[in-house]
């Protein structure tokens, strides 16, 4: 205790390859999101299916999801998938693992956000002549990407904390499997370990702020 | 023509329509008038198919409606409906909830779309809010709007369901001021309504339903003056 004097230099000298690590998170948080919002659309429309064929699978994924750590989540996809012969590298286990929690996540934003618009616009789109898909297409789905538009924006961040369990599957080229090699290399733990937290907390805020001046812009109503 | 003939229809065992005959021609105006619960929305649904019937059939002009091979997303574009909530697309600017439909069912261009949202936009009296959502209009306005939607697909019929129940009254007014204009202009239009004077003054034929049974259908002057039936009585003298 007391001891350890702190030596920035060597982990400043290091940023450029720890912001080559930020674009690999980046990268795989942005994919998550975008095979879970695909996903989860497809589960929200699965769980109130009239087939129990649908039901079953869609509500099994989104209760395992939502219900155990993400970090399982993630194990799962690497050893578990393992154990069926299926083999995916770390960077491939880890944007499975993020993507199926997602999109657990989000086909709940997805259903709640269904049902805050009444019954009645749909009818409305209906007796304009518009068949059942043309009104969701035109009447539904932009009221629903209002509505859960931050919520998905808090996911999107929640996907990129997440993927900092990547190095538990071995995965070391996003920002925290960097961070974690060149801390085994030198020991600067606090110095490294710090500096990769300001830059996740810096990505965070801006995907914030992104989504806020994207919302001003697109949400005139 | 509308030839609606002796429809049935439950809602589980609820029976909502017990054998409905009702034959309406081009140009006239039919107010139907009842108790609520009486099965007068469910009428509307049916006549442009939202609804399934369980018995009888409703014809427009030569097409069954709930026939198999019908196509209800044609047939729907010559019959308009405006209903008691106003069901305006709150994404949408005023000109775009009108020209939606002309643009995305008819496949108009966007400028001949928006030729024909302004003047139905100007005939009811909302040329001043075009690019205006709906959010910052009054219940009036917004329903004026929806009014202009349904005219802007040129329906050949206006179904209207209490279009004014929902309104303060002090913005009543207004949207009976835009049916007259239309009855006047010679559209077609069943009109569900608790106004009982529009109703009086407006109507070619009023309908008065009690119980899922058109009881009694005449002259206004003959419904309001004279009825016939008993229940059609209470009824006046319970709005009255
Ligand atoms: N979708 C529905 N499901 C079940 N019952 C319904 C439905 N729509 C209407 N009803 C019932 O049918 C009856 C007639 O309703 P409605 O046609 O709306 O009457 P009105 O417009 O004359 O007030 C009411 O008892 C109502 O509760
Ligand atoms: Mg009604």
């Amino acid at each position: 205790m007391g001891n350890y004097t702190f030596q920035w230099r060597q982990a400043f000298r290091a940023f450029p390859e720890m912001l080559e690590g930020a674009l690999v998170t980046l990268q795989i948080s942005i994919l998550s999101m975008l095979i879970g919002v695909t996903i989860a659309v497809l589960l929200a429309v699965g769980r109130d299916a009239k087939s129990r064929w649908l039901r079953a699978p869609a509500t099994a994924w989104v209760e395992v999801a939502r219900n155990t750590p993400a970090l399982f989540q993630i194990y799962m996809a690497h050893f578990g998938l393992g154990s069926f012969g299926i083999y995916l590298s770390p960077y491939a286990a880890l944007l499975a693992g993020i993507a199926f929690n997602n999109a657990g996540y989000l086909c709940e934003t997805f259903r709640g956000a269904m049902r805050a618009i009444p019954g009645t616009q749909l009818r409305a789109g209906r007796s304009l002549g518009m068949g059942q898909a043309k009104a969701f297409r035109l009447i539904i789905l932009p009221q629903m990407f209002r509505i859960s538009f931050l919520p998905t924006t808090n996911q999107m961040i929640w996907a990129i904390l997440m993927t900092s369990l990547g190095v538990t599957v071995g995965l070391n080229s996003d920002l925290a499997g960097v961070t974690q090699d060149l801390n085994a290399r030198s020991f600067r733990t606090f110095e490294f370990f710090a500096l990769a937290a300001v830059i996740y907390y810096v990505i965070a805020k801006a995907v914030m702020l992104g989504a806020r001046l994207l919302a001003a812009r697109l949400f005139r109503y | 023509m509308i030839e609606i003939e002796n429809v049935h229809k439950s809602f589980g065992a609820l029976q909502v329509l017990k054998g409905i005959d009702l034959t309406v021609q081009r140009g006239e105006v039919v107010s139907v008038i009842g108790g609520s619960g009486s099965g007068k929305s469910t009428l509307l649904t049916c006549i442009n198919g939202l609804e399934p019937i369980d018995k009888g059939r409703i014809v427009v002009d030569g097409t069954e409606v709930h026939a198999r091979d019908t196509d209800l997303n044609k047939l729907r574009r010559k019959i308009g409906i405006v209903f008691q909530q106003f069901n305006a697309f709150p994404h949408l600017t005023v000109l775009e909830n009108v020209t939606l439909a002309p643009r995305k069912v008819k496949g108009m261009g966007r400028k001949d779309a928006e030729e024909i949202a302004v003047q139905q936009l100007s005939h009811v009296g909302l040329a001043d809010k075009l690019n205006v959502y709906p959010s910052r209009l009054s219940g009036g306005q917004q329903q004026r709007m929806a009014i202009a939607r349904a005219l802007a697909m040129s329906p050949d019929y206006i179904l209207f369901d209490e279009v004014t129940s929902a309104l303060d009254p002090q913005l009543v007014g207004e949207v009976l001021d835009t049916l007259k204009l239309l009855a006047d202009e010679g559209m077609t239009m069943i009109c569900v309504t608790h106004e009982m004077s529009f109703a009086r003054d407006v109507s070619d034929r009023v309908a008065f339903f009690h119980k899922g049974v058109m009881a009694e259908i005449g002259a206004p002057d003959q419904i309001f003056g004279d009825p016939q039936q008993e229940e059609t009585r209470q009824f006046l003298s319970s709005v009255r």
